[in-house]
C-alpha cells in the first residue's frame, strides 16, 4: 500500500499523536506554525490532510488558516515523495547552461513529469528555483545531495549510482 | 618530515562539484605515500570554475590547484603537488590569480582563509573587533557611524542603512527586533549563501551590533529552505557564539542581551520582500503588507523591526572596526563601499567578484568572467536577479552604481549577473519572467496576481503572430499597469526583464528589428 493511503484508525491515531508531539515545542513559540510544519514534514515526510486538523487544534487556529499556510508554501508536500527525489533548478542561470536539455533528460530517465511522483512511488521530479550554485550551472539536488555543472550524461551516471535507477 | 597543510572549501558549491570526494581521496593517497597532511575545510574563495580548489600551504605561500576531482589526486601527488611542484591544474599563488588579485575583498575578507565555525579563526582574522568597538560606544554614536559610512541596503532596494537604524532606535516599543533577510531567491545570486556558510560569525556580529545600537534584544535569521547547508552552519555558529558569550543574556559581558533565532523559510520567492517575510516569520502565509506602517515602526509582531539583507549586516562589523570613513572612501557617487557581484549563468569564470561600486558590466563579464562558458557570443546579460533588466550592450560601460543604473532603467539589485549566449531565446525568457511572477505572486494585489497570467498569454499570442500590433500594445499597457499599480517589487519589477528583452531582441518575438 502506498504510504499516503488511509491505513486504518489505529495508524491514524498514532500519526495524530506524533504530529501533536512534533508541534508541541513550537506552540508557545511566537510564529511557531512554520517551525511546526517543518518538524512534521522532516519527521513524517509530508503534511497530510489529517495533520492539518491536529495542528489547528494545537495552535488554536481554524483548519482553514492552517490549510492556507500549508498550501501557500512550495516546500511543504501534501503527499509522500518518491524513494528518489530529484530537484532540478529551472531558474535563469541554469537555463543559460543547458537546463532545458537536462530537464528533458531527467524526465526521460525518471519516467515522470516535473512536479510529479511516479505511480509506483519510485521517484519524484521537482523544479526548484535556485539552489545558489549559479556560477556552476546547471545544478540539482538528488536525494539531498547537491550536484553542479551537470550534463545529461552525468545525471544518468548519478541516477545509475547507489540508490539505483527507479 | 613536516606535516603539510592543504585547504579545501566546505562551501556547498565546492561540495556540489566534488570537494568531499577530493578531500577523502587526498587523505587516502597521502597516507599511501607516507605523507603527513592536515586537510582543513575552509570557506570558498568564490572562484567556482576552479572548484574543487586545493590550496597547499608552502613556505612560498598558498599554491592553488583546481579543479581537482578525486580521480586527479593520485597523479597530482605523484607530480609533487604537496611539495608545491608545478602541474597542469596548478595556478601558482592563489592571491595572485588575476580574478582574485584584482578584487577588493572587504565583506569577503576572510573567504578561503578560515574554518567557518572556528571562533579562534574568526578572532585571528579581525573578528569581533567591530562588536568590541560598538560596545565601547553609545548606541546613538553607532547609528551615526553607520549613517556616515554611506552603507545602503544590499538586498536590492539600496535604502540608506543608517536612516533605518535611526528610525528603529527612535521608535517607541518595549521590544524590538533585528531581522536578517536570508531568503536569497534571485537566480544568479549566491553571496548570501557563501557568507552564511563561510563566515557566519560576521553575520552574527553585524546583527549583535545592530541590536545593541537600536535597542533590540531579539534577532531573527530567515533562511531559505533551499539552503540546508547554510542553515546547519548558522545553527552551530549561533550555539557556539552563545556558549562563548558573544550572544545571549550578556553580550561580551556587557550586561545587554541579544538572542538570535534561526528560522527556515519554505520556498516562497515573495518572502524575500520584507513585509511578506515578516508575515512568514509570524507563522502565516507570506502575503505582502501595505506600507505604511514601515517595519521600522511596526514590523515583526507589530513591534519596531530593523530588516536587513545578509550582506548589509555582514558589512557592519568592518564599518565599526575600521571607521565610517574607510567604508565611505570606497565607491562612487552615493554608492559607497563594495558590492560582492556574482558572475553566473553561461560564463567562463563564474564566481564572486567583490569590487567597489563604479566598475562596469563589461569589466565584470569579460575581464573577470572571460566571456561565455560556451565560447559563443554574449546575447543578453541580466543584472539584479529575475526582476532586473537585461542590460543592453550600449550600457555595458555604464558604472555599476545604484543611481547610474536607475538612470538607464536597470537595477544593480543584489549584484547578480546572469549571462546568456546567442542560443538564448529572449521571448522564452520574457515569458518565463511572467510565468515565474504568476507562480510566485502572493496574490494580494491585482496587477501582479492577474497581470502576470495575462502577460504569459499575451506573449504567447505575440510570438504566435496573432494580431501583433495589438498584442504589442496590450503587453506594453499591461507592463505599465504592473509597474505602477503593484504593491511590491514582485509585480512592479517583472516588466523589467520583459520589456528589456523585447526592446533589445524584437526579432525573437517575431517583430521586425527596430
Amino acid at each position: 500500500m502506498p504510504s499516503g493511503a488511509y491505513a486504518g484508525p489505529a495508524a491514524e491515531a498514532e500519526r495524530a499523536g506524533r504530529v501533536r508531539a512534533l508541534a508541541q515545542p513550537h506552540v508557545a513559540e511566537r510564529g511557531g506554525l512554520l517551525p511546526a510544519l517543518h518538524a512534521v514534514q522532516d519527521a513524517l515526510g509530508f503534511v497530510a490532510d489529517a495533520d492539518v486538523a491536529v495542528l489547528a487544534e494545537a495552535f488554536n487556529l481554524s483548519r482553514a488558516e492552517v490549510h492556507g499556510v500549508v498550501t501557500y508554501y512550495h516546500h511543504f508536500r501534501r503527499q509522500p515523495a518518491g524513494r528518489r527525489v530529484l530537484q532540478l533548478c529551472r531558474a535563469e542561470a541554469c537555463q543559460a547552461c543547458g537546463g532545458d536539455e537536462l530537464a528533458a533528460a531527467a524526465e526521460r530517465a525518471l519516467g515522470c513529469a516535473p512536479g510529479q511522483t511516479r505511480a509506483d512511488g519510485a521517484a519524484t521530479l521537482e523544479a526548484v528555483y535556485c539552489l545558489g550554485l549559479c556560477a556552476s550551472a546547471p545544478a540539482a539536488r538528488l536525494d539531498g545531495r547537491l550536484h553542479a555543472r551537470l550534463t545529461p550524461e552525468r545525471l544518468q551516471a548519478l541516477l545509475a549510482a547507489p540508490g539505483g535507477r527507479p | 618530515m613536516s606535516r603539510i597543510t592543504v585547504s579545501i572549501p566546505r562551501d556547498s558549491a565546492a561540495r556540489a562539484l566534488g570537494a568531499d570526494d577530493t578531500a577523502a581521496a587526498l587523505v587516502v593517497e597521502a597516507a599511501r605515500r607516507g605523507l603527513a597532511i592536515d586537510v582543513r575545510r575552509t570557506s570558498s574563495r568564490g572562484l567556482f570554475w576552479l572548484e574543487p580548489l586545493l590550496e597547499v600551504h608552502t613556505p612560498a605561500g598558498r599554491l592553488a590547484y583546481g579543479p581537482v576531482q578525486a580521480a586527479d589526486v593520485p597523479a597530482l601527488l605523484d607530480a609533487g603537488a604537496l611539495q608545491g611542484a608545478p602541474h597542469a591544474l596548478g595556478h601558482g599563488r592563489v592571491e595572485l590569480i588575476p580574478f582574485l588579485a584584482r578584487q577588493r575583498r572587504e565583506v569577503f575578507a576572510r573567504a578561503g582563509l578560515t574554518d567557518p565555525l572556528s571562533l579562534a579563526d574568526h578572532e585571528a582574522h579581525g573578528g569581533w573587533a567591530g562588536l568590541r568597538a560598538a560596545l565601547a560606544m553609545d548606541g546613538a554614536d553607532v547609528v551615526e557611524q553607520v549613517l556616515a559610512s554611506g552603507l545602503r541596503g544590499r538586498g536590492g532596494a539600496a535604502f540608506p542603512a543608517g536612516i533605518k537604524w535611526r528610525t528603529v532606535r527612535g521608535a517607541a516599543g518595549a521590544r524590538k527586533h533585528v531581522v536578517c533577510n536570508a531568503d536569497e531567491g534571485d537566480s544568479g545570486t549566491f553571496s548570501d549563501r557563501m557568507l552564511m556558510e563561510g563566515d557566519p560569525y560576521a553575520l552574527l556580529e553585524g546583527m549583535a551590533i545592530a541590536g545593541l545600537a537600536v535597542g533590540a534584544a531579539e534577532g531573527w535569521i530567515y533562511v531559505r529552505s533551499e539552503y540546508p547547508d547554510a542553515l546547519a552552519v548558522l545553527q552551530e555558529a549561533i550555539a557556539r557564539a552563545t556558549a562563548a558569550g558573544w550572544l545571549g543574556d550578556s553580550v561580551a559581558g556587557s550586561g545587554r542581551a541579544f538572542h538570535v533565532h534561526l528560522r527556515q523559510a519554505a520556498g516562497s520567492y515573495v518572502c524575500g520582500e520584507e513585509t511578506a517575510l515578516l508575515e512568514s516569520l509570524e507563522g502565516r502565509r507570506g502575503i505582502v503588507r501595505a506600507k505604511p506602517p514601515l517595519p521600522a515602526v511596526a514590523g515583526l509582531f507589530g513591534e519596531p523591526t530593523l530588516v536587513h539583507n545578509v550582506i548589509t549586516l555582514a558589512s557592519v562589523p568592518a564599518v565599526l572596526a575600521q571607521g565610517a570613513a574607510a567604508h565611505a572612501a570606497l565607491g562612487t557617487g552615493r554608492s559607497r563601499g563594495t558590492l560582492p557581484f556574482q558572475l553566473a549563468g553561461n560564463i567562463r569564470h563564474g564566481g564572486l567578484v567583490e569590487l567597489p561600486f563604479g566598475h562596469t558590466l563589461r569589466e565584470l563579464v569579460f575581464d573577470f568572467g572571460g566571456g561565455t562558458r560556451s565560447g559563443r557570443p554574449v546575447k543578453a546579460i541580466q543584472v539584479g536577479g529575475p526582476l532586473g533588466s537585461y542590460v543592453a550592450e550600449r550600457h555595458w560601460d555604464v558604472p555599476l552604481d545604484y543611481e547610474a543604473y536607475t538612470a538607464i532603467g536597470a537595477t544593480v539589485g543584489h549584484g547578480g549577473i546572469v549571462v546568456h549566449d546567442d542560443t538564448a531565446r529572449m521571448d522564452r525568457l520574457a515569458r518565463y519572467a511572467m510565468a515565474f511572477c504568476a507562480a510566485e505572486s502572493c496574490g494580494k494585489c491585482t496587477p501582479c496576481r492577474i497581470g502576470s497570467t495575462r502577460g504569459v498569454e499575451v506573449i504567447d499570442r505575440l510570438v504566435a503572430g496573432e494580431n501583433r500590433p495589438q498584442q504589442l500594445q496590450l503587453l506594453r499597457d499591461l507592463c505599465d499597469t504592473m509597474t505602477h499599480g503593484s504593491l511590491c517589487p514582485m509585480g512592479g519589477m517583472t516588466p523589467n526583464p520583459v520589456l528589456s528583452a523585447l526592446e533589445q531582441h524584437p526579432g525573437d518575438f517575431g517583430l521586425p528589428a527596430t
